[in-house]
């Protein structure tokens, strides 16, 4: 038959052919079909033995035209349903991305924790150290040595836990901590910590009152400490813990072992100072006490009252909480309810 | 405390002083103010009854035709008193009553009513009781003015301050004249002291009485004599104030008694003379000695209370109570009035142990000013004259024994600007003085300053002058500065950086920190006893749920978890560190962790990463090896109270124990949970090595599983030991990757699987080599564990 002839009739049926490819099998069997080492194309020059040369020739090119023909349009084609298969498999991939996520479980830290760090970082970087000291402590640290004689009616036994042996009770302040960091520094050196730490009064409980508590005091010994110190010191606390835009103010107050005594209020940080329920339409809320420390203190611990004078301060870790969450139930801090530990799993903007 | 302000009128002149704005002033001095309660009750008119006639339509309503002065008005009214002739309350249209009652023009079954006649409780000038309700409306005293303000006429256009005072004031703001002071220092006035201005009849009181005091427990004692006096309802003005003050009124005299006591804060006791006899003996009690009580009980004593005797038995404890036997009564007559000064501790002591705490016996215990008890008595004197007619005896009986030694403290200029961080001139310092009523004299900037007797919480030290002379000044001019002090580097000092460690690790691992009790019941301080010291007890506990100082954390985390499963909390990962006590005061801080339910969840696809003893123990050991304690720590095998007894072992640090792990018994919890509890001290005591690089092997490693049938009581650790042992040096790492029990492995036998990393540092591993090793090992390991290869 003509060679013309014949290619042509090839490259007819292949462009039939190869509408009716489907996928990449399919393909193969194509390509195998006109391609292969059987391939009709490939046995267009399988006979040439018998032809003339330029016979030969003719055939010759005539058949490498067709497979490079050939080979574009299975190219061609193969490139598409490479495509097209691709795009089948993403598709069929496809999740529903709302779905809910595996939860990752991150430890969260007790509220009150969460508020001592902060408290913490906060007086490192002005210079003091942390201090703790024991629950257990015994009767002359707790209120002899900061000017709680005995028959002073706030050690009456109704309000501290005493254990069997009548020296040691369950601290009913953290104050001890700054007596026995004021009687272990044997040089007499000046000294700025802050002692975080439990407490214990006699106290039922019930939303607001709480047998077990905690403190966070302050104590700076140094030399000609006045209560402007203590103010500059306060103004640091309130603006970073309830807000920059918190005014401070001192009212005269009563402490034992300090002397002037305050206590530290802040300006309302609901209505801003106007009056409201939190203030108690007062403008300002009461945040802790704090004073110059009571030359007996002083005096008793080895620093001499001539020479050395310091402030000390304290705050209720629970009260700050109440009052900057919004928490109006102290037992919240001691009942641990994993439901509430998301709210608080979060920095807080600065 | 509550002060009633027409009574501080009496001695501060307090005329076009706006009471709110002085509160406050008080407030900012250090008085707290912390309640203004005045009683605002307009169109209250005293009306006269006219006319009362029956209600036609009702059995107890009565009509009354009503005189306010300007005209006549028909008032229904239902109380049983109601009567022609008397002088009521009568409210008129317009009027709020307490509970926001509105008093409205009405038609009462048809009668017209403008109005309402009042009685006190209705005003709430009375307690709302049944007993108040039946004494009906209230009656007016004939000299009332028809068509004047009932409230004012009553005395009660009273404005209240509620107190709340700082400790130190209890001595003096818990009186009327101590207040006074107070608000005559805010605003810069004189207090005058009230009147004692009585006449005495011929007759002492040294001819019928004689006193003698044989204890140093009473270091003052006066008395008086009245005589005939007659014993009638109190004039209203005392009464009035009583009640503003929080007080009964009872009758004329106990009600002077109580009023001078509210006035200087000195408390009197008066007896019944013809009762008591001619002789007052104090001393201290004996033991079970006893005593009937004004209140008919029988009280007995112990030789730390102090009390007044007729020379024999005793007739009243000192401070707290007056004996039945001497009592006023009605037709007491003569009256002996004791002013005294007693022992505070030895009161204090006495009212807790009989559980009598009064309004006197807290005066006593906070001790007295005796200036003051020589003046209560005189003022007792002229109100008894006045109020109760009595006749008083001249002298008065004395025994006094108190160091009068004058409070002179001295301060400069300096020291009280270098305190208060001001800058106060004299004459700022010498206002302040002023107002406080304080004597002194200023040379140079110096002063000498004599603290009056009254404040007894101001010192002789120039600290409590600084205080007072601030406190007044006021601290609002104190301008904020930071100390200046030589910067070091703040840090956290002994445990607590160690305890921050752990606890931000357990939270990076999941845990959440919890804050529980410190007192526990016996019941829980009993649970997990491991390593258990004497624990220590309360002396006194509130409640049988807080009675020890725990020594162990895991009974509280139980019952948060119990607290937290009962609220549908499915996963709960919790810890805590916290400090134990035992023995006396020795501490211990335990880290306490406990799990249960899963620690990783994605419910729809089916992960779950279960909370079991491997997932406790991965836990434990990411924690040890953190803190630097990678391969010195064992897990022993040991039975722990409270522990599941197959699920339980103890942790080991260089062959010291240093806790326990495991489940919770299930007679304890149902549910698995699993805890461990360790010593936090045991860790910090321990020598750590500092970080060092191991470079990485250069050479490829050669990884080998192998398996064995092993009878079942054989530990993995011992067949890693052997293993290791075995292999030397070229084992880089050993890992279980199976454990099988059940078909094809005989029964009480388990076949467990281990990979085995083969490296070396220096040259990389041939195959001959690793089989050598790997030989031995399983000759080893056959011959010491009575083991077999498994699929040889």
């Amino acid at each position: 038959m003509d060679i013309e002839k014949k290619a042509s009739e090839i490259k007819d049926n292949l462009s039939l052919e190869i509408k009716k490819v489907k996928n990449m099998n399919d393909l193969s069997d194509l390509k195998a079909k006109y391609l292969g080492k059987k391939g009709v194309i490939t046995l267009l020059t399988s006979d040439m033995a018998s032809l003339s040369i330029e016979m030969k020739k003719e055939v010759g090119r005539i058949s490498n035209e067709l497979k490079k023909e050939a080979i574009s349009v299975i190219s061609s084609i193969e490139q598409e349903i490479k495509e097209k298969e691709l795009n089948e498999k993403l598709n069929s991939e496809k999740i529903d991305i709302t779905l809910p996520s595996t939860k990752i479980n991150v430890g969260s830290s007790n509220i009150l924790e969460g508020l001592i760090e902060e408290i913490e970082e906060l007086f490192i970087s002005m210079g003091y150290d942390v201090v703790e000291g024991p629950e257990v402590e015994k009767d002359l640290y707790n209120f002899e040595l900061l000017n709680l004689p005995k028959g002073h009616p706030a050690r009456d036994a109704q309000d501290t836990f005493y254990t069997f042996e009548d020296s040691l009770l369950l601290r009913s302040q953290t104050s001890p901590v700054q007596i026995r960091t004021m009687l272990s520094n044997k040089e007499k050196t000046s000294l700025r910590v802050i002692c975080p730490g439990k407490t214990y009064r006699r106290d039922d409980d019930d939303a607001t009152h709480s047998h077990q508590f905690t403190q966070i005091e302050g104590l700076l010994v140094d030399k000609n400490v006045s209560l402007a110190d203590l103010k500059g010191t306060f103004d640091i606390v309130a603006k970073k813990l309830f807000g920059s835009e918190r005014e401070t103010r001192f009212r005269p107050s009563f402490y034992p072992f300090t002397e002037p005594s305050v206590e530290l209020d802040i300006s309302c940080f609901n209505c801003g100072g106007k009056g409201c329920n939190i203030c108690k339409g007062t403008g300002w809320i009461t945040v802790g006490g704090a004073g110059i420390v009571h030359h007996n203190v002083l005096d008793n611990c080895g620093y001499d009252s001539n020479v050395w004078s310091g402030f000390a301060f304290g705050f209720g870790a629970e009260r700050l909480a109440m009052l900057k969450y919004g928490i109006t139930d102290i037992r919240t801090f001691y009942t641990n309810d994993l439901r509430i530990k998301e709210a608080f799993d979060r920095k807080e903007a600065e | 405390m509550a002060i009633s302000m027409n009574w501080v009128r009496d001695y501060v002149n307090l005329e076009g002083v706006d009471l709110k704005e002085l509160a406050l002033k008080v407030t900012n001095a250090g008085v707290n103010v912390e309640k203004i309660i005045s009683h605002n009750l307009n169109n209250l008119v005293v009306g006269k009854i006219l006319k009362c006639s029956m209600h036609p339509d009702s059995d107890h309503l009565h009509v009354c035709i009503v005189d306010i002065k300007d005209e006549k008005r028909q008032i229904v009214c239902g109380a049983s008193n109601v009567k022609e002739n008397i002088k009521v309350i009568v409210s008129l249209p317009g009027a709020i009553l307490p509970g926001g009652i509105e008093i409205k023009p009405s038609i009462i079954r048809g009668v017209e009513s403008n109005g309402m006649i009042c009685a006190l409780s209705e005003l709430g000038l009375e307690e709302e009781t049944p007993e108040n309700r039946a004494k009906g409306i209230f009656v007016l005293p004939d000299d009332a003015e028809v068509g004047s303000d009932a409230i004012k006429y009553l005395g009660l256009d009273d404005t209240i301050y509620e107190l709340d005072l700082n400790p130190n004031r209890n001595s003096d703001c818990t009186n009327h004249i101590g207040f006074a002071y107070e608000v005559a220092s805010v605003l810069g006035k004189k207090v005058t002291l009230p009147n004692i201005d009585y006449k005495t009849i011929k007759d002492s009181v040294k001819n019928h009485f004689s006193i003698e005091i044989k204890t140093s427990n009473c270091t003052m004692y006066n008395a008086k004599m009245v005589k005939n006096v007659v014993i009638k309802e109190s004039p209203s003005f005392i009464k009035n104030r009583l009640i503003a003050a929080g007080m009964r009124p009872i009758n004329n005299v106990v009600d002077i008694s109580n009023y001078v006591m509210l006035e200087f804060g000195q408390p009197l006791h008066f007896f019944d003379k013809d009762k008591l006899g001619d002789k007052i003996l104090v001393r201290m009690a004996g033991d079970n000695e006893t005593i009937t009580t004004l209140d008919k009980k029988e009280r007995i004593l112990t030789s730390d209370d102090i009390v007044i005797t007729d020379g024999k038995i005793p007739v009243c404890i000192a401070g707290v109570m007056g004996g039945e036997n001497t009592e006023i009564d009605g037709s007491t007559k003569n009256i002996l009035i004791e002013s005294a000064i007693f022992n505070p501790y030895n009161v204090r002591y006495t009212s807790l142990r009989l559980d009598l705490r009064s309004e006197a016996s807290l005066r006593y215990e906070r001790g007295l000013n005796y200036e003051y008890c020589n003046l209560a008595i005189e003022r007792a004197c002229y109100l008894l004259q006045k109020y109760a007619n009595g006749e008083v005896l001249s002298d008065t009986i004395i025994y006094d024994n108190i160091d009068k030694k004058k409070k002179i403290a001295t301060v400069s200029k300096d020291e009280v600007n270098r305190v208060l961080g001001l800058s106060m001139t004299n004459d700022d310092i010498k206002k302040s003085l002023d107002n406080l009523g304080f004597d002194y004299k200023c040379v140079k900037d110096k002063y000498t300053v004599e603290i009056p007797n009254r404040r007894l919480d101001v010192e002789a030290h120039k600290q409590d002058l600084i205080e007072e002379i601030g406190r007044l000044y006021g601290y609002d001019k104190i301008i904020s500065k930071l100390p200046v002090i030589e910067s070091t580097t703040g840090k956290y000092i002994g445990n607590v950086k160690y305890r921050k460690l752990v606890s931000k690790r357990l939270r990076s691992l999941g845990l959440n920190e919890c804050r529980t009790y410190t007192l526990v019941s016996d019941e829980e301080n009993n649970l997990f006893k491991y390593d258990r010291k004497n624990s220590i007890d309360l002396l006194r506990p509130m409640s049988s749920d807080k009675k020890v100082i725990r020594q162990t954390i895991i009974p509280s985390l139980l019952k948060v978890y119990e607290y937290n499963k009962a609220r549908k909390v499915n996963d709960i990962l919790l810890y805590e560190i916290a400090n134990v006590y035992y023995d006396m005061d020795k501490e211990d801080t335990k880290v306490a962790v406990l799990m249960n339910g899963n620690y990783l969840n994605n419910n729809w696809q089916q992960i779950k990463v279960k909370v079991d003893f491997y997932l406790i123990k991965g836990i434990l050991e990411n924690l040890l090896n953190y803190l630097g304690f990678k391969n010195r720590y064992q897990f022993v095998e040991k039975i722990v109270d409270g522990i599941h007894p197959g699920i339980s072992c103890v942790i080991t640090i260089d062959k010291e124990e240093i806790g326990y792990m495991g489940k919770v018994h299930p007679n304890l919890v149902k549910d698995d949970v699993y805890v461990f509890e360790i010593s936090m001290n045991k860790l910090i005591n321990k020598k750590i090595k500092p970080i060092k690089f191991k470079e990485l092997s250069k050479y490829p490693s050669v990884e080998k599983d192998l398996a064995f049938i092993v009878n079942d009581n054989v530990n993995s650790l011992e067949i890693i030991d052997t293993i290791k042992k075995s292999a030397g040096h070229i084992l880089s790492n050993i890992d279980v990757f199976d454990l099988y029990k059940g078909e094809n492995v005989p029964s009480g036998k388990k076949s467990i699987a281990y990979n085995l990393t083969f490296t070396d540092y220096n040259k990389t591993l041939n195959d001959d080599e690793v089989m050598k090793v790997f030989d031995k090992i399983i000759i080893d390991v056959e011959k010491k564990h009575s083991a077999v290869l498994r699929d040889k």
